[in-house]
């Protein structure tokens, strides 16, 4: 095919402009892990020695088993719990049409929609008054808020793929709800409910603005603990907090390639199919 | 009384309504206790101000004091710009992206931003873009500027901040919308002699408009509550005091929880006059069958 010369030069552009953000965005993942290495690094391109002091030292001022303690905790709950709920909440969505489904279907689609920081505040608020906020439960309880959601409107249409009569079959054979949820829906539904719930854990890991407004001194998780780190820069290295900062990026990262073995990374912005 | 009960039972399985429905209730309670209740009961609480002055006491205050009123100035001052830009990048790279065969290394490292959240990049960029690290030193290096740039602590670091975060994500959800418009009515436009230009004015923007209405309601949305960036890498008691910092303030630094609730009230009215207006522009702008179509 004949292209122009402004046709070329447009896509380079673009190119470029591509080339330019990934380059950046490398760049400042790098310079994080170079810094929690580096004995001294001032002036130069790269510090003078390497190291891995600050890993233990950060292991030791940051209390970082506590925290990845109270981080596996939660996402685990909050995998567990909104697996639980969302599922047969999906189900019902996907196979029934009552009076009042729009309305059902916007409670779902709302707390994806409005920003964590907004509803966080008067739930915060709630669950302070609930002598709940603090506790690992308030974090648990404050992170369910978006994923329940997330995970019913993920399973709906993989649900909605699933032949109905392969249910009518199981039901005719004198399989009960629980059953058939146990036997048939399941493990049909295993590679959404894996894909959701990778999702879930991965959102949750990262998740700072509920757990930071929710969270305890005994409860806080990982990407809370680095925001304290970084805001109470000067009273530790730079270096301890960076080397805070790569074991948050690894845990993350792992779980990521994780879940893109099941979904496509476009699915990780688009929470919900309109 | 069991045939009666029979045909309750009937009639309500008719309208939808049997054991398999009843499993939308836990999601249902959960939602309605944990966000819609903790909404209407803030909303109540903004009226009920801490040191009285009459219900609307917290909103007046809000609009008088200007270290109030000003962050939401202060917010679409970062929020519009962050917005714009990622979204009119977005377009042309996704158009671009969409005929790669092997999209997923860099859908893949684009997400990665996305992933870590917007403490681990504020943290991020703090060493790279600080006074001694390797964007200023490129640039004094190579002679493109002669001190280092001043990119944190400051507009410039929240703005940059929302750009790493954001663009990936207005990016891949334009993506997702690119792909989901039949290559072959562009091909048609071209088969037809129109020049690329002509085929993305007069097809490839209009096909897009709903999908792009969306992108920029979200992507606001996101950029306007910019929270941990504004205080880790900028000036949040300056340029970048944005207005979620102040109802955070309000709420756990003076305990204040009723004028907390009150600002983070008007933060959901704002965002939900700026999303009514995107999308009522939206069906305003492109009106006509070409928008129903695929995507």
């Amino acid at each position: 095919m004949h292209r122009s010369l402004g046709e070329k030069l447009w896509s380079f552009t673009i190119w470029a402009v591509v080339v330019f953000f990934v380059l950046n965005l490398l760049a400042m993942i790098g310079s994080v892990v170079v810094d929690s290495l580096g004995t001294h690094w001032f002036n130069t391109w790269l510090p003078a020695g390497f190291t891995p002091q600050w890993y233990v030292m950060a292991w030791e001022e940051f209390q970082l088993p506590q925290i990845l303690l109270v981080t596996a905790e939660v996402v685990g709950a909050v995998v567990l719990i909104s697996g639980l709920i969302g599922v047969p909440t999906a189900y019902a969505m996907a196979r029934r049409n009552f009076p009042g489904k729009q309305a059902v279907m916007l409670l779902f689609l709302l707390p994806l929609l409005v920003p964590p920081i907004t509803y966080g505040i008067p739930m915060a608020t709630v669950l302070y008054q609930a002598h709940l906020a603090g506790t690992i439960w308030g974090v648990i309880l404050a992170n369910l808020v978006p994923t329940v959601p997330f995970v019913i409107l993920i399973m709906i249409p993989f649900v909605e793929q699933i032949d109905p009569r392969i249910e009518a079959a199981a039901r005719v054979f004198g399989a009960g709800m629980g059953r058939l949820f146990v036997q048939v829906l399941v493990p049909l539904l295993t590679p959404g409910i894996l894909a959701a719930l990778l999702l879930v854990l991965v959102r949750t890991i990262a998740m700072f603005e509920l757990t930071f407004l929710t969270s305890g001194p005994t409860s806080q998780t990982l990407v809370v603990a680095l925001y304290y780190a970084v805001f109470a820069a000067g009273v530790r290295s730079q270096q301890s907090i960076d080397a805070m900062a790569v074991v948050y990026m690894v845990t993350t990262l792992i779980w990521l390639l994780i879940a893109l073995q099941f979904v496509n990374p476009t699915q990780i912005v688009t929470r919900a199919k309109q | 009384m069991s045939v009666t009960h029979l045909t309750l039972r009937r009639r309500l399985r008719e309208r939808g309504l049997d054991g398999v429905t009843l499993l939308v209730l836990p999601g249902v309670l959960f939602v309605l206790v944990l966000f819609i209740y903790p909404f209407i009961y803030g909303l109540v609480l903004s009226f009920q101000p801490k040191e009285g002055g009459g219900w609307l006491a917290n909103y007046r205050k809000f609009f008088t004091e200007p270290f109030l009123y000003e962050t939401i100035w202060l917010t679409l001052q970062i929020a519009i710009p962050a917005t714009l830009l990622n979204t009119v990048l977005s377009v042309p790279v996704a158009l671009r992206v969409r005929l790669m065969k092997r999209q997923k290394l860099l859908t893949t490292i684009l997400v990665i931003p996305i992933t870590l959240g917007t403490v681990m990049v504020a943290d991020g960029l703090l060493t790279y873009l600080g006074p001694r690290g390797w964007l200023n030193r490129i640039l004094l290096e190579f002679g493109i500027s002669d001190s280092p740039l001043r990119l944190i602590h400051n507009y410039w670091g929240v703005m940059l901040s929302l750009v790493i975060s954001g663009f990936p994500f207005t990016f891949l959800l334009t993506l997702s919308y690119v792909t989901g418009i039949d290559p072959a009515l562009e091909q048609a436009g071209a088969m037809l002699g129109a020049r690329s230009r002509q085929r993305f004015f007069r097809i490839l923007l209009p096909l897009l408009a709903p999908g792009l209405a969306i992108t920029l309601a979200l992507a606001f949305v996101q950029a306007f509550t910019v929270f941990p960036s504004a205080i880790l890498l900028g000036a949040p008691a300056g340029p970048t005091r944005v207005i979620s910092i102040v109802a955070y303030q309000a709420a756990f630094e003076q305990f204040d929880y009723p004028l907390a609730s009150a600002i983070a009230m008007l933060m959901a009215l704002i965002q939900v006059v700026i999303i009514a207006a995107l999308l009522g522009a939206r069906t305003l702008v492109f009106r006509g069958p070409v928008s129903t179509g695929k995507g």
